[in-house]
């Protein structure tokens, strides 16, 4: 029970950080007192790394795209993909990295970065690391939907009003 | 001399007494929290069943009792859910919708005078439809204070020698309550004791929250004298495929079938194809739609109970029942007013017969947001008017 309520009380936080300890309680069913509790238990376990708001960027007028790079390496001796993956988190363009199964190693995505920023990152820094063997930029045009939210859905309630 | 032109039955059917203009409610800036079905759509599997059962051209009739496949898996899933057992071949109907199921029960099995027992407030087409059918609606009061479940002495002070069939509505629909075992097998005693027949509509019987749903046909004695009447709609968020089913014994399935042969024919085909696969694999998406439902019930029943209004606690269905008489307002004036100041629209409770009085009946078929936004208004409104 215990297991199901911190994946709930997770699960919760993560599609909204920003609720407050009663009505998280309310939505998990538990007082005020335990829900609290959980919330400190979960942070001093470091299950919770940060909060951010998820902001749709496409309605914010400005130049700037973001892009998925496709990277592949050859390992060499003494640099395996862990060390190659955090020499490539440490640039602070880079939003996200990700090891891969598939035709590439690592995904690595630049969010909110003018042309000839993402261009200058790819030639300049990324090519450059040793052990980078290809990268393959695509650009990403339009965000439909970010974690878990659809961008620019209308509410639209198809249920006429009767008394059922 | 010829009668009146009109059928002098459906003429004394009331109009409903709802008086709130639902071309309002469409209006930005109202909070609805009223609709008594699910706000799911359809889950895409599901959908995608019928979509396949048009293009592979299963656009014609089917059997009269309704796509033999659908009642060999209704079978299953009685079987599976509520330890029920019918035989798909002759026990089980299908039905356009479980209103239909209800009327043609009724139809089938009711003489001119025979008497209806409906636990009140109940579900505002019961009335009218036993009524439409001969029978004469005899209420039976549910009391708040024994969690709006039927009571056998309540029960056995309303049995006459003309008493016929009780109706049962667990989950409730408006109240959201639920009857346990052992509360049905009192009302089972009562039944057989009194040679009642029991109209068992159990639509709501997959929400239930926390305490697993017990079907009154399941219990020694009962599936004999049990219509047991079910459907798609609220389980399974398919309210516009207009499909549910009537499982009962043999005998009285050939009676409705009667009814239901000569007025409609056949059930959809489209939607019965889409629900085989609704009772084959709809069961996750179900448990999801459980799971945002009662979310929503439990912010609900705190929301409430910070503005200290009197709530039961429900169990089951997408409804809570406050009461409202505090505020000195009957339930119509307090629905009137929360729409005309708040632009928040409830149900009165008198929409489901004067024992609603004191009541109002809300929805939580609704996104968390809209239910928030709800009670914020709510506060204000209760803020007014306390003395």
């Amino acid at each position: 029970m215990e297991t199901k309520d911190n994946e709930k009380l997770l699960e919760l936080l993560e599609k909204d950080s920003t609720l407050p300890t009663d009505e998280l309680a309310s939505l998990l069913g538990l007082t005020p007192e335990k829900t609290k509790a959980m919330v400190e238990k979960v942070k001093a376990q470091g299950l919770i790394l940060g909060y951010q708001a998820v902001i749709d960027w496409d309605k914010v007028a400005e130049e700037k795209a973001s892009a998925l790079i496709e990277v592949k390496v050859t390992p060499q001796k003494g640099i395996g993909f862990d060390k190659i993956a955090h020499e490539i988190s440490k640039f602070d363009e880079v939003s996200a990295v990700y090891l891969m199964s598939g035709g590439y190693d690592f995904a690595v995505m630049l969010e909110r970065k003018t042309m000839k920023e993402i261009s200058a990152f790819v030639f300049e820094k990324l090519a450059t690391l040793p052990s980078i063997s290809s990268t393959a930029t695509h650009f990403i045009l339009r965000k439909y939907k970010d974690h878990k939210i659809i961008m620019d859905q209308e509410e639209d309630d198809k249920r006429i009003e009767r008394l059922l | 001399m010829k009668s009146p032109l009109f059928s002098t039955k459906v003429d004394a059917i009331e109009p409903p007494k709802i008086k709130i203009d639902f071309a309002e409610v469409r209006k930005e800036g109202v909070v609805s929290l009223s609709v008594g079905e699910p706000d799911f759509e359809t889950p895409w599997a599901i959908k995608q069943a019928g979509v396949e059962a048009i293009q592979n051209g299963y656009t014609f009739y089917c059997d009269d009792l309704g796509l033999p496949k659908l009642r060999e898996e209704i079978a299953k899933y009685l079987k599976r859910h509520y330890e029920l057992s019918y035989d798909p071949k002759d026990e089980i109907l299908v039905s356009v919708g479980a209103s239909e199921a209800i009327d043609v029960a009724f139809r089938a099995l009711l003489n001119e005078g025979d008497e209806v027992i409906i636990p009140q407030p109940a579900y505002n087409s019961y009335p009218p439809v036993v009524a439409l059918s001969g029978g004469k609606v005899v209420n039976v009061n549910l009391r708040e204070e024994k969690q709006f479940r039927l009571q056998p002495e309540d029960l056995e002070k309303v049995i006459t020698p003309a008493s016929k069939i009780l109706i049962l509505n667990y989950p409730h629909n408006p109240t959201g309550a639920i009857m346990e075992k052992g509360d049905l097998q009192k009302i089972a005693e009562v039944c057989i004791k009194n040679d009642l027949y029991v109209v068992s509509d159990e639509i709501y019987s997959e929400l239930t929250y926390g305490k697993k749903h017990v079907s009154i046909a399941s219990l020694p004695g009962m599936k004999e004298r049990t219509i047991y009447i079910s459907g798609f709609s609220k389980a399974f968020a398919m309210t516009g495929w207009r499909l549910g089913y009537i499982a009962a014994p043999r005998e009285m399935i050939v009676r409705m079938r009667k009814v239901h042969q000569y007025s409609m024919l056949a059930s959809p085909t489209i939607s019965q194809y889409a629900a085989v696969e609704a009772l084959k694999d709809g069961e996750e998406e179900t448990e999801k739609m459980k799971a945002a439902y009662n979310e929503r019930r439990l912010y609900l029943i705190k929301a409430l109970k910070a503005m200290n209004l009197d709530c039961f606690v429900p169990e089951g269905a997408f409804y809570v029942f406050p009461c409202i008489k505090e505020t000195g307002l009957t339930s119509d004036q307090f629905v009137d007013k929360l729409f005309k100041e708040e632009k928040l629209l409830f149900i009165s409770g008198t929409g489901f017969g004067p024992l609603g009085e004191g009541y109002v009946r809300i929805s939580y078929a609704y996104s968390l947001e809209k239910i928030k936004e709800g009670m914020v208004r709510l506060g204000r409104f209760l803020q007014r008017y306390r003395h």
